[in-house]
C-alpha cells in the first residue's frame, strides 16, 4: 500500500472517529432512543394482546392453526418493519444533517478542508460513521421486534438475517441520499428534502398497492420505477417479501397489503442495482463537493 | 533558489455576475510577512481562500511553495485561520488540536499540543470544552490550530478580531517568532497599526484589484521624523527604518544629546486611504 493511501486511510479514520463521536453526542440520538423505547414497549404490549385475542378467534375459526399464527406474526412484524425503517430514516437524515453545506456555513468545515485530506475521503468517512450507527440501530431494533413476536406469538420470519440486511441496506440508501443533499442544501432544507423523498418512496409503494388492487398497470409501473429510483422502498418491499417467502398464502396476502408498500419480489437484479446506485450517489456527492467553493 | 511561498498570477474569481477578484498578482517570499489590506468586500478573504484551495479560481493561477494552490502538497505546507470559524463545541481544545494533528500528519504529539496551547496563552483550561470558552480564547485556539505541524506558510484572516490588547500583542509576538523561524505569513487584517508594526510588505486591494503594493516604508513614502536635541527639534525624512538609528548615531557622535524621537510624517493609514480613494475615483 502506498504512503498516500495509508495517509488517506489514517485521515479517514480520524474523520470517521470524529463523526462517530459527533453523532453520538447529537440530541437527536436521545430523541430517537426515547421514541424507539416507546415504540418497542407499545409493540410488545400490542403483540401480547394481539396474539392473545386473535388466538381465541383463531382457535374458533381456523382449521390450520399454524397458518393463522403466521398471519398474526407476519402482520405485526410487517408493521414493526415499517416503524423500524421510519425511525432509521429519521436517524439517517439527522446523522448526516448539515455535513457539508451546513457545516461550511457555520465555519466548522474550513479548517478541516485545508488539511491534506481529500474531500472524497472526508465524505466517505462521514458516510461510514453515519452508516455504522444507522445500521446498528436498525439491526438492533428489528432483532428486538423479532424477539417480541417470537416471545408472545412464537412467530419468527423466514430469512430473518436477509430481511434485516435488506432493512440495513435501505437505511444506507437513505443515508447516501441525505449525504448528497447535504452538499447542496443547508441543514433545515436538507432534512425536509430527505424526509420528503422518503415520503415519496412510501407513497410510491402505496400507489403500487392501489394499482394492484384496481388492476391499473400504469400505476403499478409508476410505483415500480419510483421504488427503484428510490431503492430504499424497493428494498423494504423485498424485505416484506422475504419475510414470508416460504409461508402460507394468507401470510403472503397480508404482507402484500403492508403499510405504504406491500411485499414485492424484485428479483436478484435488485442487489447489484442498489450497490451501483450507492456508488453513483457517493461518486456524485464527492464530485459536487470537490467542485464546491467553501 | 527556493520557490516563492505564494505566487499568484492574474487570479480572477467570479460568483455569477459578481467579480470578487480581477487579475490579482501577489508574491510572498519565504520568511516574508505580508499584510493584506482592503475595505470590506474588497476580496481579501476570497484571495486567502483561493490560496488555501477552499475556492476554485475562475482564471489565473496560484502556487504555494511551488505546488498548485489547493493540491495535497500545498495543503500539507500551510496553516489557515479563517475569519469566521468554529470548532466542535463538545471537543476540548486539546482534542481539537489532536484531530488536526492527525489530519496534518503531525507527529508532534502531546508535546506539540502543550507547547502550542502555552504559546497562545491557553493553559490551565482543565477539562473545559470549546463551547465553554470565550470567543477570544477560541480565536487563540484557532491560531494554535493553524500552527500545527510548523507549516511553512500561514494564512491568517483577521486573527485578532476577537482579541483584547494583550491578545493582540501576543499575536504580534507570534508573528515575529514565525518570521524568525523562516515561515511566511499572509496577514489579512483591518488593523493598520498591527500590519504596520509587523509586516515587511503590504498589498492593498479594493474591488477585487490590487491598488497598491510594496514595503511598508515604501508605501508610506518616507517618514518625517522629529529629533529633539539641546539645539531644538530637527526634522528629517527617513527613507527607510534604518535611517532613523543612523541619524541618531550621527547626532550622538557629534556630541549632541538626544531627548526625544517621534514620527510626524504620513502613516500607513494615509497611504491606505489614498490608495483606496484613488482606486474609487
Amino acid at each position: 500500500m502506498s504512503a498516500a493511501t495509508l495517509s488517506a486511510l489514517a485521515a479517514g479514520r480520524a474523520i470517521a472517529g470524529y463523526a462517530l463521536r459527533e453523532s453520538l453526542r447529537r440530541r437527536i440520538l436521545g430523541v430517537v432512543g426515547a421514541l424507539t423505547a416507546l415504540f418497542l414497549v407499545l409493540f410488545a404490549l400490542g403483540a401480547h394482546f394481539a396474539f392473545e385475542d386473535s388466538g381465541r378467534v383463531g382457535s374458533e375459526l381456523s382449521t390450520d392453526g399454524s397458518g393463522f399464527a403466521d398471519y398474526r406474526g407476519a402482520t405485526l412484524l410487517g408493521l414493526a418493519m415499517f416503524a423500524t425503517l421510519f425511525l432509521g430514516a429519521v436517524l439517517a437524515t439527522f446523522l448526516t444533517l448539515g455535513v457539508v453545506r451546513g457545516d461550511a456555513e457555520v465555519g466548522l468545515l474550513q479548517s478541516l478542508l485545508v488539511r491534506p485530506v481529500s474531500r472524497r475521503t472526508i465524505l466517505v468517512a462521514r458516510l461510514a460513521a453515519a452508516t455504522m450507527i444507522g445500521s446498528a440501530y436498525v439491526a438492533g431494533v428489528f432483532a428486538i421486534s423479532i424477539g417480541i413476536t417470537a416471545l408472545f406469538g412464537g412467530y419468527t420470519p423466514d430469512n430473518p438475517i436477509a430481511v434485516t440486511l435488506l432493512l440495513v441496506l435501505a437505511v444506507i440508501a437513505i443515508t447516501a441520499i441525505s449525504l448528497l443533499a447535504s452538499v447542496f442544501l443547508s441543514g433545515t432544507a436538507q432534512g425536509i428534502t430527505v424526509l420528503m423523498i422518503y415520503g415519496s418512496g412510501l407513497t410510491a409503494g402505496l400507489l403500487g398497492q392501489i394499482g394492484d388492487a384496481l388492476r391499473a398497470e400504469t400505476l403499478v409501473n409508476i410505483s415500480r420505477v419510483t421504488s427503484w429510483g428510490l431503492p430504499f422502498e424497493a428494498l423494504y418491499q423485498q424485505a416484506l417479501y422475504m419475510m414470508s417467502a416460504d409461508r402460507s398464502a394468507i401470510s403472503k396476502a397480508v404482507l402484500g397489503l403492508g403499510p405504504f408498500g406491500g411485499a414485492v419480489h424484485s428479483g436478484p437484479a435488485l442487489y447489484p442495482f442498489v450497490v451501483a446506485y450507492l456508488i453513483a450517489m457517493i461518486a456524485f456527492a464527492a464530485f459536487a463537493f470537490e467542485r464546491r467553493d467553501i | 533558489m527556493s520557490a516563492p511561498a505564494v505566487e499568484v498570477r492574474g487570479l480572477t474569481k467570479s460568483y455569477g455576475a459578481i467579480t470578487a477578484l480581477s487579475g490579482v498578482d501577489l508574491r510572498i517570499e519565504p520568511g516574508q510577512l505580508v499584510g493584506l489590506l482592503g475595505p470590506n468586500g474588497a476580496g481579501k478573504s476570497t484571495l486567502t481562500k483561493l490560496i488555501c484551495g477552499l475556492v476554485r479560481p475562475s482564471a489565473g493561477s496560484a502556487t504555494v511553495l511551488g505546488h498548485p494552490a489547493g493540491s495535497m502538497a500545498s495543503r500539507a505546507r500551510i496553516g489557515y485561520l479563517a475569519e469566521l470559524f468554529r470548532f466542535p463545541q463538545w471537543l476540548t481544545p486539546d482534542e481539537v488540536l489532536r484531530l488536526h494533528q492527525r489530519l496534518a500528519c503531525s507527529g508532534g504529539g502531546a508535546v506539540e499540543r502543550g507547547a502550542l496551547l502555552e504559546r497562545v496563552g491557553l493553559v490551565d483550561l482543565g477539562p473545559r470544552r470549546v463551547g465553554e470558552i470565550s470567543k477570544g480564547m477560541a480565536q487563540r485556539l484557532g491560531l494554535a490550530q493553524a500552527m500545527i505541524g510548523s507549516p511553512q506558510l500561514l494564512l491568517l484572516d483577521e486573527p485578532t478580531s476577537a482579541l483584547d490588547p494583550i491578545g493582540r500583542r501576543l499575536v504580534r509576538d507570534i508573528l515575529v517568532g514565525l518570521r524568525e523561524r523562516g515561515a511566511s505569513v499572509l496577514l489579512n487584517s483591518h488593523l493598520l497599526s498591527e500590519v504596520e508594526q509587523v509586516c515587511d510588505s503590504v498589498t492593498i486591494i479594493d474591488a477585487g484589484r490590487v491598488v497598491a503594493s510594496g514595503s511598508v516604508d515604501g508605501l508610506r513614502g518616507g517618514r518625517v521624523v522629529e529629533i529633539e536635541t539641546e539645539a531644538g527639534i530637527e526634522r528629517f525624512e527617513a527613507t527607510d527604518r534604518e535611517a532613523i538609528p543612523a541619524r541618531i548615531r550621527e547626532l550622538v557622535d557629534a556630541g549632541r544629546s538626544v531627548y526625544g524621537v517621534r514620527e510626524s510624517g504620513s502613516s500607513l493609514e494615509d497611504a491606505y486611504l489614498e490608495a483606496v480613494k484613488g482606486a474609487g475615483e
